[in-house]
């Protein structure tokens, strides 16, 4: 069967596209005019091009990137070949980076809500006005209730300033969904196991491991620039892939051996896979004798977890389990059992994150090439600011340490205390380049929190939903029109990378560090700002690191130089853990109540005649904000649901047919198409994350696809480390006329 | 000479970059495009394969697009390569419904756009734009005639397809397999 789905994602085929050019040529007429202007400009000698070196924001990997302006005009995006991240290639997000700057939806001038939060009605308004008034409020929280009654949510390396402007006011409420919602179970169960994370970029090195494993990543769809590179490089020259998903991923195509693994139990395919790998002691015995920790007790508890008896539980027949643990350890220590980075699934993430650490180190990867590096960065200084004012009160999104694992603040912690008003009140929110009601699972938590504010302020640069339900919006300036903090990254390769400004912003948005900067003032705070401009900021760190400014505005990128990044090139085998040894058995785990070895817990059922809902990536979006980039949004408009071509068949449905979700709580999905496909198991559907806009602003997006987001109305909460497992919701296909 | 683009379908993620900068680096408006991905899927849950491919004008060594155009606005240009005169296109479309592969578009100004190997950058001796974003380094360009070109190697070293061969053709962008 041949399965032609042309035109990539688009919803508009080739041939419909033809269809509405043919049927518009008499209204292209009209703007011919217009439209030839833009061409001549595109003649094939430009004019006047300008170069500037900066850094990408469309998603966090952060990649070097050279834009280029001509005859005044952002014309393209290029990779800065001196960029270790990127290599001189950008992916398809980067590329496109330049519809964010020409984006018609984009906020374009503070605003200050005008009637019931969420009816998105404003009144525009000056810096001035927005700030005094976000100032005000502020000031009279800290009056009533304390500065920690005033929380952060902030995403990316833009948040910088206003975290150091909150920090100043005196709030230690400062949290990202990257931890809760995203790789906190991975850094959790990868610390417990090794005394580090992994970190962002991922410490893994693809480009020269024999085999790589991906347990639900989904590289090539999941576009971090760096590692779909390496993972190219790696398929190119032949190496072992093995997937384990649900759904056969463009890395499947790529595999040697494809796992269609039951939604849930992937924590029972690593135990059977361990447990093969110690019974047949295939294991790097050398490595586990010097650098393991309570390896005995951990192969002990192994004992049941056999291939037969994960066979019922994942659906992979037993001779797959030890064909694939067996190709592991051939191609050791050169195998990448890869971390993942969205890993919240099934609220057992965390230990199953510790698992695949655990089977990384019984391969000897950790520290070794085709594994896990070593990274590295370069010595920045930070500014020399004045102390911070001590907070009175401890955080208040973890209290009694609940969850005891947490390194880094939950945000549905936060959200909680807001709704509860426990341990002490929120009464604040400041949020800062997420969109809260996509990130966070069950968005009606979300907006009951938001009614018990006495202010949200959301800094975007999109009307996103979470600026929908703000008091005051703050239009930003996009990464191509600012400074930003230097990005001073830990990576293979040492570097320092600068942002600054390509071309000026379209109308009256402001860069983070002003909007952050000028709000201190208004609250009292200017001497937390000792420099006037960010350029002077950027050039003192910059001098008192040794470097010089001017080559690094040149160049957008300085590198240091590589130090070891292997033990076997005297990278140290040191490991963070009490035991200073890689735990196979915790004694922290065991301390804290919970199990010191990873111990399976089947999935949730869903109702009967429900599908798991499982949710991903496309290459040509990032989160929820990208979808009015026309130029992205020109790629992938829409998304459609993934239903297994069989079950479609039964049930009457066919590729393009709309429908909508209907979850286990009743809540129904925008309308969607339907995409039945061979790709993926009959138990489960999937979507790609971040459509389904529901903020009239976004007037691209709006009502197209379903939201994911709306659909995660449950969600199970890690218990080592409080993230939101969100694979635990169920929906059926309501068919729509 | 003669320009060909050799495509590896076992790099290739389908991520559309290549889309995406010809649009950039060409200009293309809104809801056109010159290149596009292809995923074909074979085989029945959970035995499948699939070949995902980049695809765009093949300029043909025999395109029917030129033979069929009645007023030499296209044409066949240095190193095979198939463009379109803007100037001397009338818009009749005879050439899009001769093309077998669906790769040309009338473009809002009135004219027939398609895929020209990005010949204004290949004349200033660089690549076109798709084969030089590409993050998985999938794409390769150069000139077949030329027995040490990296196209030349990886043609005669590799399996590979063309599509649509049996149209007689003679497609000039091969995909690795």
């Amino acid at each position: 069967m041949i399965n032609r789905s042309q035109a990539a994602m688009n919803t508009l085929s080739r041939r419909r596209f033809l269809k509405i050019s043919a049927s518009t040529l008499l209204a292209a007429g009209v703007v011919g005019r217009a439209t030839a202007a833009l061409a001549s400009a595109t003649t094939r000698e430009p004019k006047c091009v300008r170069e500037v070196p900066t850094f990408c924001d469309i998603c966090f990997w952060k990649c070097g990137a050279i834009a280029s302006v001509r005859d005044g005009k952002l014309w393209k995006i290029e990779g800065n070949p001196a960029d270790p991240l990127c290599r001189g290639r950008l992916c398809p997000r980067g590329t496109g980076g330049i519809g964010a700057h020409s984006d018609p939806d984009r906020l374009r001038t503070p605003l200050i809500r005008t009637n019931e939060r969420g009816e998105e009605k404003w009144q525009a308004v000056t810096w001035d006005e927005a700030l005094e008034y976000i100032a005000g409020k502020m000031q009279k929280i800290k009056a009533e209730h304390g500065p920690e009654s005033m929380a952060l949510f902030s995403h990316g390396i833009g948040g910088t300033f206003l975290k150091h402007t909150l920090k100043a006011y005196g709030t230690v409420n400062i949290a990202a969904p990257s931890f809760a919602q995203c790789r906190g179970p991975r850094d959790v169960g990868f610390r417990l196991t090794f005394g580090e994370d992994v970190g962002s970029p991922e410490r893994t090195d693809i480009e020269n491991a024999q085999c790589l494993v991906l347990i639900g990543s989904h590289l090539g769809e999941n576009m971090h620039n760096t590692q779909v590179q390496e993972f190219a490089t790696a398929v190119g020259r032949g190496a072992s892939v093995i997937v384990v998903d649900p759904r056969f991923s463009v890395a499947a195509s790529k595999a040697k051996f494809y796992l269609p693994i039951k939604p849930g139990t992937d924590l029972a395919l690593v135990l059977a896979w361990m447990n093969v790998i110690v019974t047949e002691k295939l294991y790097d015995a050398a490595y586990v004798e010097e650098h393991g920790f309570g390896f005995d007790q951990f192969a002990a508890s192994l004992t049941g977890y056999t291939p037969e008896w994960a066979y019922p539980e994942t659906g992979i027949d037993p001779d797959t389990i030890r064909a694939t643990a067996r190709e592991m350890a051939r191609y050791r220590p050169a195998t990448l059992v890869h971390p993942g980075r969205h890993v919240n699934w099934n609220g057992d993430d965390a230990q199953r994150s510790r698992a695949i650490a655990l089977l990384n180190a019984l391969l000897g990867s950790w520290g070794r090439k085709g594994g896990f590096y070593t990274p590295s960065s370069m010595d920045m200084p930070d500014y020399p600011y004045p102390p911070y004012p001590k907070p009175a009160k401890p955080k208040v999104d973890n209290p009694d340490h609940k969850y005891p694992f947490a390194h880094e603040a939950i945000t549905t912690g936060i959200r909680d205390a807001t709704i509860t008003g426990q341990p002490y009140p929120i009464k604040g929110w400041m949020v800062y380049a997420t969109n809260l009601l996509h990130a966070l699972p069950n968005e009606a938590e979300t907006i009951r929190a938001i009614q018990q504010l006495d202010l949200l302020v959301v800094v975007d640069v999109i009307p996103s939903e979470i600026a929908g339900w703000a008091d005051v919006v703050l239009p930003e300036s996009t990464y191509l029109e600012r400074h930003d903090e230097l990005n001073v990254e830990l990576f293979k390769d040492p570097f320092v990378a600068l942002r600054q400004p390509v071309l000026d912003s379209p109308d009256d948005q402001k860069p983070n560090w002003w909007i952050a900067k000028k709000l201190a003032e208004k609250l009292g705070l200017g001497a937390f700002y000792p420099w006037k401009t960010i350029e002077e900021y950027l050039e003192h760190r910059v001098t008192e690191a040794g470097l010089d400014f001017a080559e690094l505005k040149k160049k957008g990128i300085i590198r240091g130089p590589r130090q070891p990044i292997y033990f076997e090139e005297g990278a140290p085998a040191e490991f963070g853990t009490p035991s200073g040894k890689i735990e196979f058995y915790s004694p922290q785990l065991e301390k804290a109540g919970f199990d010191p070895v990873p111990r399976y817990t089947p999935p949730v059922a869903g109702p009967p005649g429900a599908f798991r809902l499982l949710f991903g990536r496309a290459p040509v979006h990032s989160f929820s904000r990208t979808h009015t980039n026309r130029l992205l949004s020109d790629m992938m408009d829409e998304n459609a649901v993934w239903v297994n071509a069989d079950i479609a068949r039964r049930a009457g449905l066919k590729s393009g047919d709309t429908v909508r979700l209907k979850n286990q709580d009743g809540v129904l999905s925008n309308r969607v198409k339907v995409k039945a496909t061979e790709r993926i198991r009959p138990d489960c559907v999937y979507l790609v994350h971040g459509f389904g806009h529901t903020a009239r602003g976004m007037r691209h997006a709006y009502g197209k696809g379903a939201s994911d987001a709306q659909m995660i109305t449950r969600y199970k909460t890690d218990p080592l480390m409080g993230g939101t497992a969100m694979n635990v919701n169920f929906v059926t296909l309501e068919a729509e006329t | 000479m003669r320009y060909v683009m050799v495509i590896d379908t076992k790099r290739c993620v389908g991520c559309m970059d290549c889309v995406v900068a010809c649009k950039t680096e060409n200009n293309v408006p809104e809801g056109y495009n010159r290149d596009w991905i292809t995923e074909e899927v074979r085989g029945k849950n959970p035995t499948l394969q699939m070949e995902i491919r980049s695809e765009r004008c093949n300029h043909c060594d025999r395109p029917p697009c030129v033979y069929c155009c009645p007023t030499g606005a296209s044409h066949i240009h240095e190193g095979g390569v198939v463009l379109v005169t803007h100037e001397k296109c009338i818009g009749c479309k005879a050439c899009i419904a001769a093309c077998p592969y669906d790769a040309r578009f009338v473009h809002p100004e009135g004219y027939i756009d398609k895929c020209t190997f990005c010949i204004h950058r290949v004349e200033q001796g660089l690549k076109p734009a798709c084969v030089s974003v590409c993050p998985t380094h999938c794409m390769h360009f150069g000139d077949l005639e030329d027995p040490q070109s990296e196209v030349a190697r990886l043609l005669s070293s590799r399996a590979h397809h063309s599509l649509l061969p049996q149209t007689g053709c003679q497609p000039h962008v091969f995909y690795l397999t």
